[in-house]
This record gives C-alpha cells, structure tokens and sequence, in this order.
C-alpha cells in the first residue's frame, strides 16, 4: 500500500430536485483511499452507496448536485468538472463494474467486440495488438477457452461468464482502481464464489478495489476498511473484523443482527435482541404434504427427477439449490399450477396431482403461495383491502363480515388500516410482502409455499418479514415449505432441509446436520461457496460460515 | 400507426396543450350537432356573383368557387368527417376487440385462424384495401363507414391479443388461479380489465387517422357526392382554384389538420395518463 | 461452474425452434397470407351484388362480343373450383385478364404505370427515413429538442399528406415558381410530391426512432459505455441506435404501405402519371379487374417486403436466434 491517494474526499454532499424541494441523497462523506487499499460501502437500498460511487466517476443523474469542501480524484480537483475531463479518467484511471452483465453489457454486440470497445476507448492499446490484449484479458480474468468465444453474445453466456467479461472491460484501461457495485447480487452462490476469488486475487496483487455491497459476509471477505451508510450519512467506519465483531453504531449492530445463520436459530432477526420466536407445535402423524417420486419434464429435458417429500402441520422445510435445480418448478406442482410428468402429490391425504381442476378447485384454500415479488402477484387495480378480501372468496367470507376480517388481518401483519386504500405500487417492497402473507394466512391454509419471499429485500426488511412469517405460521400451525438460495436464512428457519440439484434431491434431513455435517459433494460446495469473514468466528452475532 | 405516435413521456396534468385540444374538439363537436349556432351562411347556397371572394370581413376565409362561404361548409361538412370516422371506429373497436380478445383466451387453432385473417388484410394497405371495397359497393357514406372500419379492425385485434397474452401469463392470474377462482371469474375480474386497457387512447388515436382516411377518399371523390359540403371533397374542390383563389381548398385542411392534431393530443394524455397507472 | 443446463421456462415449455425453421416458417406465411389475398379477390367478384358478367364489364354499354369474350376468358361455363384454379393459374403467370372498360391487357397497364409510382415511393422513403433520423438522433433525451420536435411531429402527423401537397405546391411551385406544378417531367417535379408524402410518414417512424433512443440509452449497458470513457455522440450513433432501430423496423412495412395509399392520393394533388390515377379511374368506374389486379400486386409488395423485414429484424437481435444461456431459471 503506497501513500499515493486515489481518492481524497471531504464533506461530499449530493443533492436531487424532488417534488418537497431539494434532498439529499449524500451527505457529509468523508473518504480517502489510497494506492493498494481496499474499501467497501455497505448499506441498504437509499443509503447513498450508488449515488457515490457514480459521482467518483461523474457519472450521477444529471440533475444532481454536488458539493464538497475537497473533491480530489486520480490527483485532480473534479468538483464541477466537465464532462470532457471525465472521460479522460473513466476506464483509464477508475474501472467501473455494475451487477448484472446480461443487462450491463450491450446484448446486441458480441463480446469480443465488446472488448475490443473497451480497449479502444482507453486508449492504452496499440490498434495492431488489439485482438491480443483482448485475449489477455480474458484470460486474466479466468475466462476459459478465451479464443473461440469472442464471438459470443451475452445472453450465450453463463452468468458467471457474463460477469467477468463485463469485469475485464472494466480493467482494459488498466485503472488504478476498481469500483465494484454489486457485482455478485444476480449470481448464484458457487458462482458469486469465483468472481469473489477473481476479485480477491487482485486484491492480493496489491490493486485497489472500492466494493458497494447489501451483503456484510461479501463485504467482510473482501475489505480492509468498511464504511456503513445509513440514509446518506456514513455511521460507522473501521476494519473488518472489528466493525463485523464489535460494531459501535446502533444501526451496525442492527444489521448484523438481523442477518439470519444458525446463531439466530429460534430468536428473532429484528426489533429487542434476544428475544425468542414463538414455539411450534409439529405434528408427527398425517403429513399436510407428500409428494412420491415427483418427475417433470420439459421438451425432453428433465427438470424435476423423483423428489419424495413430506410436510407436517407447524413444520418448515428449506428447499435450496440454485438456478436450474428444479425447485421452482417443484413448487408450482405442489400448487397444481402444473402437471407432473410421473409421480404423484397427495396435500391432507387427499390425491392432489392429476386430478381435474373442478375437483381440486375447492382444496385449493388449503394452500397457499408467497412469491418472491409481490408486486407482480397483485392486480395493479385492487386496493389492498381488495387484494386481501379477494383470497377469502373461497372461505365465503362477505360484506361486513369480510371487510372486519380484512381489518384484522392487516392488524396481524402489522399495518394499520390507513394501508386498506392504498394501492401496490404506492408500498414498499416490505410492506407489499406484507400484505402478500395477510392474503396467504387469509384462508387458514393447511399448507403455505413461500418462493424466495425475502429474497429481493433489504436486510433489515428481510428481518421483519421473517419475523412475521415465523409467527404467523406459529399461530396458525401452517406447513410451510420454504425455497431459497440463501443458506443462512433456511438454516435460521426450517427444521429440515432439502439440496437439490439439476432436479434431483442430493441431501436432506434435519437443518443441523445437513449443514454441518454435510455429506454430498454439492453441499459441500454450496457451504464452501459462503462467504468468510473472518478467522474469529465464536461471536453470537456473527453471519457465519457453517462450520462449528 | 398513431397508436404508436403519441406517448408522451412527461404525463401532465391538464396542460395548456390538452385544454387547447379539448376546446377545439368541443368547438368541432358543436359544429357537428349545432351549426347555426356558428354560422348564419347557408353551406349550400350558390352566389355566382359573390364567387372567389379573398378572406374579408363579412366572409371571414372567403367564398369559394360558386360564392359559398367557406367557413360556412367547413362548419356544416364537420359533421361528416366526424361521424364516418366515428362509426367507423366504432365498428372496428368492436370487431377488433372481440377478434383479440377470442384469439388470446382460446389460443390455439382461433388463434391461428384469426390472426392469419388480420395478416391477410392488413396485407392491404388502408386505403387501397377501402378502395377495392368500395369498388365493390359503390361510393357513399356507409360504405365508406364500412371499408374504414375493416381497415382498422387489424390493429386493434393486434394490441387487444397481445394484451391477453401478457396478462394471462402474468404473476396475479397465476395467484387468482391459486385461489381456486373459476375460470370465467378470473377472466371477467382480472383478465378482461387489463386486456382492453389500451383500447381507448387507441380508439382516439384511430379517430384521428379515419378523419385523415375519410378526407382522402372523399378527396378522390368516394365519399358524399358535390354538391355536399365535406372537407375531403372541398380540398378536390379547391385543387383547381388554388393558383388563384387558395382559400378555397387551404382552409378545409387547415380545419381537418387542426382536429387531428386535437384528437391524437387527447389521445396521447390519455395513453400517458395510463401508462402513469400501470406499476 | 454451474453445470451447463438448459434454459428452463416454467411458464413456456416448448423448445424454441430453430433459426432457419423460423424462417421458413416467416416464408410460408408470407406465402399463404398471398394466396389468402389472391383467393379473397377471386372470392369478391362472385359474392358482389350483381351479375358477374355486368362486374367485370364495368359501366359501359353491354355488347354480345364483349360478355361472349369475358365468358371465355374467366372460363364462366366451367365448374366453380375449376375457374378457381384458371384464375390462380393466371396469376401466377401474371396475367390479370383484361380491362373490358379501357380495352387493354391489365397486367402490361399495370406495369406501364408501375415505374413513376415507384419513384415517388422510392424517393418518399428516402426523404421518411432521413427526416425521421435527423429528429431522432439530434433530439433524444434533450429536453427543448423533444419538445420542440415533439410538436412538429405532431403537426405533421396530424396533416394529410395531400393537404400538405397543396400547401407545399401553393408556396414552391405558385408563389415562388421553383418547383413545377404538375407532371412527370424531371426529377424537380419529383421533389414536392415526395416531400408532402415523405414527411406526413416520416413523423411517425421519427417518433418511434425516438422513443427507442431514449429507451435504449436508458439501459444499463449505456451507463457501462460510459464508464469506459466513450463520448456522448459516439454512443448515440455507434450503440444506441442499434437497440433503437429494432421497434422502427417492425414499422418498415406499415411505412411502405402507407406510403403506396399515399401515392395514389398524391399523384391526383399533383396531376402525376401512375398507378393512382388507373385505380381511381378504375374504382369510379367498376372497372374490377384493374382494380384487383392493383390490391394483389399491393398485397405482393407488403408481404414481401414484411417477410424481408422480419427475417431482417432476426439478425439484428441475436437473441432471438437462439435459447437463452444456459444456467437461468426463475429464482
């Protein structure tokens, strides 16, 4: 690490024109990073993380203002800089990586071109070796088989793939520093795995990197020194281990605690520390649920292999696996949303698959679904109390009668009754979960498929909702069955778990030992692919990785 | 294709533009239904002694070729463009949503069938596919009313099934199908809402173009016979007279540009207006 | 690395079919939509009011040696199917029958006027697209030039291309005398009549151009160009347009239907020689076998030139071409 400084800020504030006046979106943000450093910005969505990381390289909303008492990047004053001097820094001095490369890179072009694009603009190349350094540079960011791919578009790409070739073109310039913003959030775990190791490997060559990241596990492998922004302002800043460990700032040490792992098994995510989540009572006999060597094909291609489960009343099963593991569609079979190919699905002792709709349509009360965006379960139409009253056509719940249901239902899920007028897209991602788990708790089903339900929200958020949906399935002895991606969550929530990969079960059995005591080679790989914090892992209030 | 025309991306709420646009409509609309109350000229009037009279005081645009006052036939002959375009939208509304909405609930060999169908006219340009139809017919107002709106019927097939496409594939059918409605009640509360949504500004914008539609036929002498009063068949009117005389066939296109461009500004607030609703 | 699944939709489960199978799949619609046109026109001369001998001699004296000769020529003594297969045998050969009215071979009619039509069209294109551009490079995501433009596509948009031609003829050719009042003479009497009709299109597909423009160059990508240092003009022309064109290329066949219609219109506004003036003439006078020989020959030109244009949209958006990658799933 030099003393060179990358980046000297003072006091940065961003303002953007709203509707009530000016507001700030960035306030009073101090930061300096030096040649070799590693930095990360963690917050939630609002915090100001974006908005600054696009203002090092001029590249905010252009009605956005900027004020700082020292704005010195790459050694020059850039306050009000023009764009012309801009670009001479973009991609030549700072590197810019966004999340997602299908959207990112321009799907019309192939990614050779692309490059070739990169390499041209920073002008660092020699034209006549420009079809060399595009393969160096594939090559250097672990792009296998670099040679017959270049004329490949994005979307023909895996998206680990995808993403290192939109991290290569953000480094064709050989810049000094790295802005990383979200790089890993649209990649499945054992992917996310490898661009981490990518990004680590340049750290340890002694290259700058400024991370953004929702993620404290992300951030905590991969930076000397976190910065924690909370609506704009920077709360907290310090090493790693310590601020993971020991944070000072309330709100720190409300984010930490609300990351679900195995230390938060049984107690809740939000709100007092400590405090319990209500006790269930499973049953052992009768499963609500059970499937037999459930099979699903598609054009010839086998999506879902042989998966035998069972569910009991107050139990929860995690599903895990990533994409293209079947578990989705395994979910909308058991919600006879489609047919399966052999096999079959018995809910409450009573034959499910196969069976015409007139028959199952009244057992469909029984069971209900949570998916993973609510926004697009809802009728843009219906206000919220028509949303909710709507599940309760099947219970034959009207009128007066209806409308008090509907009022203490929205009580449950703790929203007031200014919410029964509202209409979805005037709520926030929490809140329309929300009112996604009232219209499922609505019919008192027997069965509750919950399909990465917290999967798109904040941390925090995250954290209430799954509060809620623990109580909620507490009080009503639901079976519920949960799907996900993310280890620590299931492994906070469910009693038993199931891996499944390419469609069939690998592993399952009680949460525990699953996870600790991993015997198939994917789950093996799934835990390896979470992310370390740190050597220190004894603290309660620790994201773990899931070795004892 | 006006649908495609006009969506604003600003939504404005009742901007000097779209009162303007709806002050003129009204004015059109007035013409329609009362045009004594705007003229005390008689459209039909013949006054060879007062014929090509520039634009004056007592003949605001002037008089055309057989002293009639021009303002006075474009007042009168609103009420034709007006109401073939009108019926004509009517009955390619009404066809058109009914050919999409079976076409994209019932999928399958309908679906086929029907869309071949839209493909096959709108093979036909607009106006050459009303021309053969007339030449079929004859000139006159219902069958210009009739051609018109055939021509039109394959754009709002087009939308209303596409529509139902996205909207039974959506996330809140498939929730509406957990909650075990039946199949007619989904479709009824939230399918057919959604699939007709665009129909409206689309209806409007459509109007604009069967004015244009029906001013050009007329122009080419298909619609009402001289000697009525009707904008198309002024401008074929004043073609002749525009070297000397050029009110006679500028202002009737003034009058039509004038309630097209009112028409597609309502059209275009109110497809922004709905746009601004959709999540 | 994650294993290297295929793309599974729940919602769609049919294996997205090939490249080329799409094509000739596009083709035999295009195919069949014709032979749907040609069927229908042969279909109207039999479901239209009136005798067909009278239809097709159209509005003049009825002679024994002309019904005898339409007798012969639409084989009117045979079987229905069997003058069905007559007629789309002469068709494909080309051969429209004959005008009873003018006295002449449609088809060498047809062809005769063919050319000044298409250099309108021809020449009217042009001027849509360059107009349509010029508004939609210059002008996107700039906040006076999308309302300044805005207005006059607008205004365009909303006048009849023939009015427009009044207007244009009463300013250039009357007043200022720089153009010719009418004819086909030179390329200068070429210049107005394209102008009125050009630019009345044009302002639709120059909103479309524009609102892709701005759509595109509000996507991710657009944001990662920047960030390598790339300029302003350089991704407008270079990137953006690229996305913008796909939506104004499905347009590409309203755009020359449209302008065929308009033709028709614009070569009576300024008296030019051409299909327009045969058809009008033929649809006053019932003269129906000019008149469909004009719709089919319409109908040729949109087919082929949509099916052109959708296979052409194939190549520009590679991801149409083939399965998604592998690996996705909804979460």
């Amino acid at each position: 690490m030099s003393d060179e400084l990358l980046i000297d800020i003072q006091n940065l504030s961003i303002f953007f024109p709203t509707a009530g006046g000016e507001k700030a979106a960035v306030s009073g943000l101090n930061l300096q990073l030096r040649r070799g450093e590693s930095v990360a910005f963690v917050g939630e969505s609002g915090s100001g993380k974006t908005v600054t990381a696009r203002s090092l390289l001029g590249l905010q909303d252009g009605k956005a203002r900027i004020t700082a008492d020292r704005f010195v990047i790459g050694g020059e004053d850039m306050l009000g800089a023009s764009q012309r001097r801009w670009r001479k820094i973009r991609g030549s001095q700072i590197g810019y990586v966004l999340q997602d490369a299908l959207v990112s890179l321009d799907p019309l072009r192939q990614v050779g071109r692309q490059l070739r694009d990169a390499l041209t603009a920073s002008r660092k190349t020699d034209p006549k070796l420009l079809s060399e350094q595009v393969i160096t540079s594939l090559k250097s960011v672990g792009f296998p088989d670099a040679q017959n791919r270049l004329s490949a578009y994005p979307h023909q790409l895996s998206g680990g793939l995808r993403q290192r070739v939109l991290i290569a073109t953000a480094l064709a310039g050989n810049p000094g520093l790295l802005i990383a913003d979200e790089p890993t959030t649209a990649l499945d775990m054992t992917v996310q795995k490898q661009i981490l190791d990518l990004l680590q490997q340049r750290r340890d060559k002694g290259e700058s990197l400024l991370l953004i990241s929702h993620d404290l596990s992300v951030v905590g492998q991969l930076a000397d020194r976190i910065l924690v922004m909370h609506q704009g302002k920077v709360v907290e800043e310090g090493r790693g281990e310590k601020l993971l460990s020991a944070p000072d700032h309330p709100y720190t040490q409300q984010l930490l605690a609300a990351v679900p792992s195995p230390a938060t098994r049984g107690f809740k995510l939000s709100g007092k520390r400590g405090e319990p989540l209500p006790a269930r009572n499973i049953s052992v006999s009768n499963p609500v649920l059970e499937t037999r060597h459930l099979s699903k094909a598609y054009a010839g291609k086998t999506v879902v292999s042989h998966v035998s489960l069972q569910l009991f009343a107050g139990e929860t099963l995690g599903i895990v696996g990533e994409s293209g593991s079947g578990k989705t569609t395994l979910a909308r079979m058991i919600l006879g949303l489609t047919e399966p190919v052999s096999g079959t699905i018995e809910i409450q002792g009573q034959r499910w698959s196969q069976v015409p709709e007139a028959q199952r349509r009244l057992q469909r009360r029984g069971i209900q679904l949570i998916a993973q965006d609510p926004l697009s379960s809802f009728d843009p139409r219906y206000n919220v109390e028509k949303i909710i009253g709507e599940s309760l056509d099947s219970v034959g719940i009207f009128g007066g009668e209806r409308r008090n249901r509907v009022r203490q239902l929205l009580d449950e899920v703790q929203l007031g009754d200014s919410f029964l007028h509202r209409y979805p897209r005037e709520l926030s991602g929490g809140q329309r979960q929300r009112v996604a788990i009232a219209r499922a708790f609505a019919p008192n089903p027997a069965l509750l498929v919950a399909d990465e339900p917290v999967s798109a929200l904040d941390v925090s958020i995250q954290a209430q909702v799954l509060d809620l949906l623990a109580k909620m399935q507490a009080e009503h002895r639901t079976a519920l069955l949960f799907i996900s991606h993310d280890l620590g969550v299931v492994h906070h929530l469910a009693d038993r778990v199931m891996v499944m990969k390419d469609g069939s079960v690998v592993e399952h059995g009680n949460v525990d030992d699953v996870f600790y005591h991993p015997a198939h080679p994917w789950t093996k790989k799934l835990i390896d692919a979470l992310p370390v914090v740190s050597s220190n892992q004894h603290n309660k209030d620790y994201p773990l990785r899931h070795h004892p | 294709m006006s649908q495609i025309l006009l969506s604003g991306r600003i939504t404005r709420r009742f901007s000097a533009g779209v009162l303007l646009a709806a002050s003129f409509i009204f004015l059109v609309l007035l013409a329609v239904v009362f045009p004594a109350l705007l003229t005390h000229y008689d459209p039909l009037n013949a006054d060879p002694v007062n014929a090509q009279l520039a634009p004056s005081a007592s003949h605001w645009l002037g008089t055309d070729q057989l002293g009639r006052d021009v303002l006075a036939r474009i007042i009168y002959g609103s009420r034709y463009s007006l109401l073939i375009s009108l019926a004509a939208m009517v009955v390619a509304v009404s066809i058109g949503t009914l050919l999409g909405l079976l076409a994209g609930l019932f999928k399958g060999p309908l679906d086929e069938l029907i869309s071949r169908a839209v493909d096959v006219v709108s093979a036909f340009p607009d106006l050459l596919l009303a021309l053969m139809l007339i030449a079929f017919t004859g000139p006159g107002t219902t069958n210009l009313i009739f051609a018109l709106g055939v021509a039109s019927v394959p754009r709002f097939t087009r939308v209303v099934r596409a529509q139902t496409f996205l909207v039974m594939s959506s996330g809140y059918v498939e929730q509406a199908r957990t909650l075990g409605l039946k199949r007619h009640v989904l479709v009824w509360r939230h399918v057919l809402p959604h699939a007709i949504a665009h129909v409206p500004a689309l209806a409007t914008l459509g109007l604009g173009t069967a004015i244009i539609g029906t001013a050009g036929l007329s122009f080419l002498g298909m619609g009402p016979q001289p000697p009525t009063a009707e904008w198309g068949l002024m401008l074929a009117e004043g073609r002749n007279y525009l070297r000397n005389a050029w009110w006679i066939g500028v202002w009737p296109g003034v009058a039509i540009t004038l309630t097209v461009i009112s028409v597609n500004t309502l059209g275009r607030y109110w497809q922004a207006t709905f746009e601004g609703k959709r999540p | 690395m994650s294993a290297e699944t295929a793309f599974i939709s729940p919602r769609r489960p049919q294996a997205r079919p090939s490249w080329r199978g799409r094509i000739i799949r596009r083709i035999l619609t295009g195919v069949l939509v014709l032979w749907a046109a040609v069927t229908l026109s042969f279909i109207s001369v039999y479901l239209a009011p009136g005798d067909i001998v009278s239809l097709l001699m159209g509005e003049q004296v009825h002679t024994p040696a002309i019904e005898a000769a339409i007798r012969a020529e639409w084989g009117l003594e045979q079987p229905l199917y069997l003058q069905y297969l007559h007629y789309l045998w002469r068709v494909l050969h080309g051969d429209f029958g004959r005008s009873y009215m003018l006295n002449t071979d449609v088809s060498s009619l047809v062809l005769s006027q063919l050319w000044p039509t298409l250099k309108l069209t021809g020449l009217a294109l042009v001027v849509s697209l360059v107009f349509a551009v010029l508004m939609a490079v210059t002008t996107a995501h700039r906040r006076w030039g999308q309302r300044i433009a805005g207005s006059i596509e607008l205004v365009l948009a909303s006048t009849p291309s023939f009015w427009l031609g009044f207007v244009l003829l009463f300013i250039f050719s009357f007043t200022l005398r720089w153009f010719p009042v009418a004819g086909d003479r030179s390329f200068s009497s070429l210049v107005l009549p394209a102008f009125s009709l050009g630019l009345a299109q044009g302002a639709v597909v120059s909103q479309v151009l524009r609102r892709g423009l701005e759509d595109a160059l509000d996507e991710p990508f657009v944001l990662t160009l920047r960030a390598w240092g790339l300029g302003n003009t350089v991704i407008r022309l270079r990137h953006a347009l690229r996305h913008a064109a796909l939506p104004a290329v499905t347009l590409t066949g309203w755009l020359i239907g449209g302008l065929v219609s308009g033709a028709v219109i614009t070569e009576q506004v300024f008296g030019r020689p051409g299909l327009g003036k045969i058809t009008v003439d033929a649809v006053l006078g019932k003269d129906l076998p000019v008149v469909l020989a004009v719709a089919i020959f319409s109908a040729l030109v949109y087919v082929v030139l949509s099916t052109l244009v959708d296979i052409l949209y194939l190549f520009i958006d590679p991801r149409l071409r083939d399965a998604p990658a592998a690996g996705e799933e909804n979460a």
